[in-house]
């Protein structure tokens, strides 16, 4: 409810300029970098990112892709780590 | 679900293994990130030979081993690696048991020095429910190398508990780490307790030391567990997390969720926070626990690393290569067509000389024996129980003995996680995890390790998947068989290029064995196993040099001779069955006679004979032992034939009425069928259900049944026109 609440205030104002600035990890190509903001899944999947150190405002640059373009490599916190494309799209970033 | 958890959970430690603990001995954890280096210093603290039955480069039980200080006794615990307390997968479950619940005096995190951040979370956590706690910071050499130094003195002074910094490979500089551990262990030790260390939200941490000061009343805490922080329970009651609550009433004996008290005052708890504006759910709250901790460790690393240059990553050439869009394939296959060419070249001259030297051996047990002895006695000890055990050893142990290092190598140097990271799509395709190529390589040393190594998926599906599909890759055991028949019947004469011919052939069927794996993985997955592909994370740790001597010793250690010891332990007993079986008459025809003329008919649809299959049945106990005891069924129905080399051996079979269709429905079967009896039981324990134990049978065995029909009958038909 709250994030329906939320979307509906987004639109129409600086949302889309900020999806353009903005966007999801899996958006981001090799050898760039950007902070995360928030992570769209919860469970397991959350619990194992911020083990990582995935959490609100971590700088994390995409390394590398896999030989098929999936999974990508990240460097979080100094350790390289790779995530598939389905899970990084669930954490948005912001890149400034 | 059908994983049990009572084979991970629990008494974590191997009972047995605790109880030759003697009184005197202190109890220390070594716990750590996963790749920190922590069983290198396992092993360098208690000596290669306390070594127990644990598998080199992952630890996915705890393992455990004696070792002394200046001033105690101790028995160290090799820990799972384990990124945080909060615990996902089944290995990170055994990790956090032990060092939450296992009762021991002291815990040592071992640390990367090269990301140390990463690393504190862990050591926060620990420190909440211990304080005699050591930080081992290790790999200082490899963070020197990338610029990066780590004020080991300011970080202790942060933490408030001894922080010592080595090279793990180094083993001299190890000696802070045993004063280190004598200060903690001392009677009188005291914490610097700087208030507390994690900085959570105020009415978090209220509420969580308000809980804490009436739960030892509560529960009889200072009698039952006095181990256990009550500020680190109280936490973990507002939690709520469900499987370590119950792990903490099994640890304490007291049902903490019904207990009235503590259902009062946990309910009081939570009003506080909700009134404070936090979450009271355990996901919300995780978040806000994992926040505060990973915000701490951040502060701390930001005041005590210093960064020299730019942070340039000389991995990353590398890793353009080995994991490229066109190079990651192609040198895949080149690595595992080098394994096997030095594998198959390095192998066959110790084999022969194996082979003659225990020919003059048996010679002379013969002689030894001959007149004193009667002669059925003679021959079953001669030919039954010796030449049996012979043969495992001339033909097993050199291939064993030259694989099973060179794949710890690639391990050691980092190489597997990339192959994981580079199979990962077709997995996914099939529904399943990356991390399953990892298990499929530890399968390839042996199947029990590789089932065994599935802890490290956490998805319960998918890690059922990666049970039942291990024994598609060849083990170890069976390598030697394939690489014979395929020198014997389809390689060119013998010459420089007959070896790289075989291991071309082998990687071929190896390439077979992993599309077999994927595909019978996929059918799984729509069918028993149906589920949503669970997300996947994985880490790529830095290459490091290999440890060459150390790889040797613990491969052949560990390795070679638990799996020769084992073929060897079942060896004689075969041998001496099939000598019976071969020698005890029923009407006019041995008993093997009628068993192999039983199976003929069945056998010879699918290309192989009777003989063949009931090796195969006999050979349950372990796969080296399939080959000699064929032989001994071959040798046993004719003449004495000795057999001293390959060529003789091929006689034999060719006398037997083999061809090259035998020989690739063999290759086939030998690659498909069921685990032997070692990966059963382990697979048995792992899901603790007999229905995916006779999957994982049944399934091989169809899938070569299939095989070796198809290949034996499409042979045949081609072999008429």
């Amino acid at each position: 409810m709250i994030l329906a609440l939320e979307l509906s205030l987004n639109i129409g104002t600086a949302a889309d300029e900020k999806t353009v600035m903005d966007g999801c990890l899996a958006g981001i190509k090799p050898g760039e970098g950007a902070y995360v903001s928030r992570l769209n899944v919860g469970g397991a999947l959350r619990r194992r990112l911020l083990d990582l150190g995935l959490v609100q405002g971590t700088w994390v640059e995409c390394v590398g892709r896999s030989p098929v373009g999936d999974p990508a490599a990240y460097l979080i916190r100094g350790a390289v780590i790779a995530l598939r494309a389905a899970d990084s799209a669930k954490i948005l970033v912001r890149r400034e | 679900m059908g994983l049990s958890r009572s084979s991970v959970a629990g008494g974590a430690v191997d009972k047995g293994q605790i109880g030759r603990r003697r009184p005197q001995d202190k109890l220390v954890a070594l716990a750590g990130n996963p790749n920190v280096g922590k069983s290198t210093i396992f092993n360098a603290l208690t000596g290669l030979n306390q070594h127990t039955g644990n598998w080199a480069g992952k630890t996915v039980t705890n393992a455990s081993g004696f070792c002394r200080t200046p001033q105690h006794s101790l028995l160290l615990v090799d820990v799972p690696g384990a990124y945080s307390l909060l615990a996902h997968s089944a290995e990170e479950e055994v990790a956090r048991n032990f060092i939450c619940f296992g009762g021991a005096d002291a815990v040592v995190v071992v640390c990367d020095a090269t990301c140390l951040e990463r690393n504190l979370n862990l050591v926060l956590q620990t420190l909440e429910v211990t304080r005699r706690v050591v930080v081992c910071v290790n790999l200082l050499d490899e963070a020197a190398k990338k610029g990066i130094q780590v004020d080991i003195d300011g970080l202790s002074d942060l933490l408030g508990v001894p922080v010592v910094g080595v090279v793990a490979r180094e083993p001299d500089s190890l000696q802070s780490l045993l004063l280190a551990m004598d200060e903690v262990l001392a009677a009188d030790y005291q914490a610097d307790d700087h208030g507390l260390a994690v900085p959570y939200p105020a009415a978090l941490s209220g509420a969580a030391l308000r809980l804490g000061n009436l739960l030892p009343g509560l529960l009889d805490l200072p009698q039952k567990a006095p181990n256990i922080s009550p500020y680190w329970l109280a936490l973990r009651l507002l939690e709520g997390e469900p499987t370590l609550l119950a792990q903490a009433e099994q640890y304490l004996q007291v049902d903490l969720r019904q207990n009235e008290g503590v259902r009062l005052v946990l309910a009081w708890a939570k009003a506080n926070l909700q009134a404070a504006g936090l979450p009271v759910d355990t996901d919300g709250l995780q978040d806000v626990l994992v926040t505060a901790l990973i915000k701490r460790a951040e502060e701390i690393t930001h005041r005590v690393v210093r960064r020299q240059g730019i942070g340039h990553n000389p991995d990353a050439k590398i890793d353009r290569l080995l994991t490229g869009h066109y190079t990651a394939y192609p040198l895949m296959l080149l690595g595992l067509l080098a394994v096997f060419w030095l594998t198959i070249s390095g192998a066959n001259y110790p084999s022969e000389l194996l082979s003659a030297g225990l020919g003059q051996v048996q010679d002379g047990l013969s002689a030894l024996l001959w007149g004193r002895v009667p002669p059925w006695l003679h021959d079953m000890l001669v030919l039954g129980v010796f030449q049996t055990v012979a043969w495992v050893i001339a033909v097993m142990l050199p291939p064993m003995a030259i694989f099973f290092p060179l794949f710890t190598l690639l391990e050691d140097v980092g190489y597997l996680p990339r192959v994981a990271y580079n199979l990962d799509k077709p997995f996914a395709c099939c529904h399943a995890c990356g991390k399953q190529a990892l298990t499929m390589c530890m399968g390839f040393g042996c199947n029990a390790a590789g089932v065994i190594g599935c802890r490290i998926i956490d998805s319960p599906r998918e890690r059922l998947l990666a049970i039942l599909t291990n024994s598609f890759v060849p083990c170890n055991g069976r390598f030697p068989t394939l690489i014979t028949l395929l020198t014997l019947f389809f390689v060119g004469a013998a010459g420089p290029w007959a070896g790289l011919q075989s291991a071309l052939l082998l990687t071929l069927l190896v390439v077979l064995a992993v599309a077999v794996t994927l595909l019978s993985t996929h059918i799984l997955s729509l069918t028993v196993l149906k589920g949503q592909t669970s997300a996947f994370t994985l880490e790529l740790p830095a290459y490091r040099k290999p440890q060459v001597l150390q790889v040797l010793v613990r491969s052949v250690l560990d390795r070679t001779l638990f799996v020769l010891g084992r073929a060897l332990l079942t060896a004689p007993l075969a041998g001496l069955l099939i000598w019976l079986l071969a020698n005890v008459q029923v009407g006019e025809v041995s008993l093997l006679a009628h068993l192999a003329d039983f199976l003929q008919p069945f056998a010879q649809i699918f290309g192989l004979d009777g003989v063949i299959l009931l090796a195969f049945i006999l050979g349950l106990p372990a796969n080296e032992i399939v080959v000699p005891i064929m032989m001994m069924g071959y040798l046993a129905e004719g003449a004495l034939v000795e057999v001293a080399g390959l060529a003789d051996f091929k006689e034999v079979l060719l006398a037997n009425g083999w061809s090259w269709i035998t020989a690739g429905s063999m290759l086939l079967f030998m690659l498909f069928h069921w685990p032997c009896a070692t990966t059963l039981l382990t697979i048995h324990k792992e899901t603790g259900s007999l229905r995916w134990t006779a999957l994982a049978a049944v399934l091989p065995t169809a899938v070569g049944f299939a095989a070796c029909f198809i290949f034996a009958n499409m042979a045949r038909l081609m072999t008429l026109l």
